[in-house]
């Protein structure tokens, strides 16, 4: 199976265009909300019609603008996992799964029904309504219907985001589960890095409505291609940055770093994660001065100003930090590996 | 007591309201998904009804199925058939005076329909055939049940634009609306009070039958969004 999606579509003045290509893995789309993750999905499930471009799932052409190609959703086997499940809340659980059986005479697709329905720990509860059901339960549910029919691409729309936080752990392993045996790929939609990094293989940013390049989700972390990405997987320190004979010079916090990271002529930007910071070292040394200290549950946030007019976030344990009795002047150092250049 | 006016009015109203179920609920389902200015305008012009007074859609009535009126004519001249003043006549009376009852009610469930659950239907390879049957009506229950009982109530007294088309011919075109102001007219007022608390037990009736359906619709009705 092989996905392919190069699509655009304007909405008032929000533009979409969005391009990547994904095999057999488990593909996130990631960025903030209202970025046109979820627009991308029912492009792809053909709930909603890009302007122009071009969707191919494995030999099937689901979109294409040229060709006046548009499948309807009931042809492009594609299940959708919605955010709030969208269960149909006058059917039993038994009615839900079974209104996703696509063919096959009566006793196949009962047989098709229960085999979901054991697959899914569902025995107990196929008389009852989605009202009745737990939210891990609703999921459960939402996910038996649409393996039922037999999708060739899951869409997963924020699928903890309906959830309490307590639930969402459990959840998400029964969700990797499901992942783990499922023939086809994925598509994975999220705001949350944590998901993205526990759950996927690869990652492409969403900035408003723009696709970045597909990474891997160790490339995401380790060096981020754009400064939507390094934002979104959580980097705190971001300068804009020249390169220079002697390295980056980071405008705001006026010091000029060295990174062992490739530096191109796209690079606009620098980033720096808040935990990778040292207070010993040779390289790229930052003298600072505290301006202010804020305790997380099990950390401890500094904020330090800079040569330049920026600050900089140090992130360190609780004990490390309070070992240190309160300095007023703080050099950083950060290894070269961990200086990241960006492009816009 | 000749009951003809209770079985006149029962069969005008059931199959006048058997014809606007299907006419509200079509008229509902494309004007809640039209555009902007189409939702406007045929709003406007499926409403009307609602707000005229019975007797000028009566008079509205005369004017194109009356004998020499157009379609009365063309009727009369081709199947030899009066379209006014026969019991059936007063079906095109309540059809268009309770239209607008069923057309908005059934409009406000379909408005509040989810659509996100037409959507799941779709990706799950149901026709959109299936998905307005199975899902969108069942979902939209209340609304609809609600507009027809109420349709068939106001179907039922109907008088206005009734007497205009059907006339008030005792053992043929009496309703019981129509029954009421003839016996009263003509001073029967014992047999007057009699129709009277006839009507008022059928509202009753249909005002506690909607009642019921609403509070059954509220415990079934999901407690997640």
């Amino acid at each position: 199976m092989v996905l392919s999606v190069d699509i655009e579509k304007t909405v008032g003045d929000f533009h979409l265009q969005v391009r990547f290509q994904a095999d057999k893995e488990i593909l996130a789309l990631l960025g903030a909300s209202g970025c046109g993750k979820s627009m991308t999905l029912k492009c792809i499930a053909g709930i909603q019609q890009p302007d122009r471009g071009r969707i191919v799932l494995g030999d099937r052409v689901l979109f294409d603008s040229q060709a006046h190609i548009d499948l309807p959703p009931q042809k492009r086997r594609v299940g959708y996992l919605f955010q709030q499940y969208a269960l149909f809340p006058h059917m039993t659980v038994e009615q839900n799964i079974l209104s996703g059986v696509r063919e096959g005479s009566r006793a196949r697709r009962r047989a098709a029904v229960e085999e979901m329905v054991h697959t899914f720990r569902l025995e107990g509860l196929v008389h009852l309504r989605p009202s009745q059901l737990s939210g891990g339960q609703q999921q459960r549910v939402a996910l038996a219907r649409i393996l039922a029919g037999q999708p060739e691409l899951l869409l997963l729309d924020e699928p903890f985001s309906a959830l309490d936080e307590y639930l969402k752990w459990q959840l998400e392993l029964e969700l990797a589960d499901t992942l783990k045996v499922f023939p086809g790929g994925a598509l994975f939609v999220s705001h949350s890095r944590d998901e993205v990094y526990r759950l996927c293989d690869t990652v492409c940013v969403l900035t408003n409505g723009k696709s970045g390049p597909k990474e891997t989700i160790r490339e995401l972390f380790a060096s981020p291609a754009t400064v939507g990405a390094a934002l979104i997987s959580g980097c705190k320190n971001i300068s804009p940055a020249t390169p220079t004979p002697h390295g980056l010079l980071c405008s705001d916090w006026g010091v000029t770093l060295h990174t062992a990271q490739p530096v191109t002529s796209q690079t606009r930007y620098v980033g720096i994660r808040a935990h990778y910071f040292t207070l010993e070292g040779r390289e790229n040394p930052i003298p600072c001065r505290v301006s202010r200290v804020v305790d997380n549950v099990f950390s401890t946030v500094v904020m330090l100003s800079t040569p330049g007019s920026g600050s900089l976030r140090l992130e360190m344990e609780k004990d490390r930090w309070a070992a240190l009795n309160n300095p007023q002047q703080l050099t950083l150092y950060i290894s070269p590996q961990n200086v990241m250049p960006l492009t816009e | 007591m000749d009951w003809y006016p209770l079985y006149n009015s029962l069969r005008i109203a059931a199959i006048s309201t058997v014809i606007i179920f299907f006419l509200g609920i079509l008229a509902a389902y494309y004007v809640a998904r039209a555009p902007r200015l189409v939702k406007g305008v045929l709003d406007v012009v499926f409403t009307l009804p609602l707000v005229l007074p019975p007797t000028v859609v009566g008079y509205l009535l005369l004017r194109i199925l009356g004998p020499k009126r157009i379609i009365g004519a063309w009727f009369l001249e081709h199947f030899d058939l009066k379209l006014t003043m026969t019991w059936w006549s007063a079906i095109f009376a309540t059809t268009v005076v309770i239209f607008p009852l069923m057309y908005r009610t059934a409009r406000g469930a379909f408005e509040s329909f989810d659509e996100t659950l037409a959507d799941a239907g779709r990706t799950l390879g149901r026709s959109n055939t299936w998905i307005f049957w199975r899902v969108r009506m069942p979902c939209c229950r209340q609304g609809i049940l609600a507009g027809t009982v109420l349709a068939f109530a106001r179907a039922l007294g109907e008088y206005g634009a009734t007497s205009m088309i059907a006339g008030y011919t005792p053992g043929r075109t009496a309703t019981i609306s129509t029954t009421v102001y003839q016996l009263w007219r003509t001073d029967n007022d014992t047999l007057a009070f009699r129709w009277v608390m006839v009507n008022l037990a059928i509202s009753a009736v249909v005002l506690l039958a909607v009642n019921m359906l609403e509070r059954r619709e509220r415990r079934r009705k999901p407690t997640w969004s």
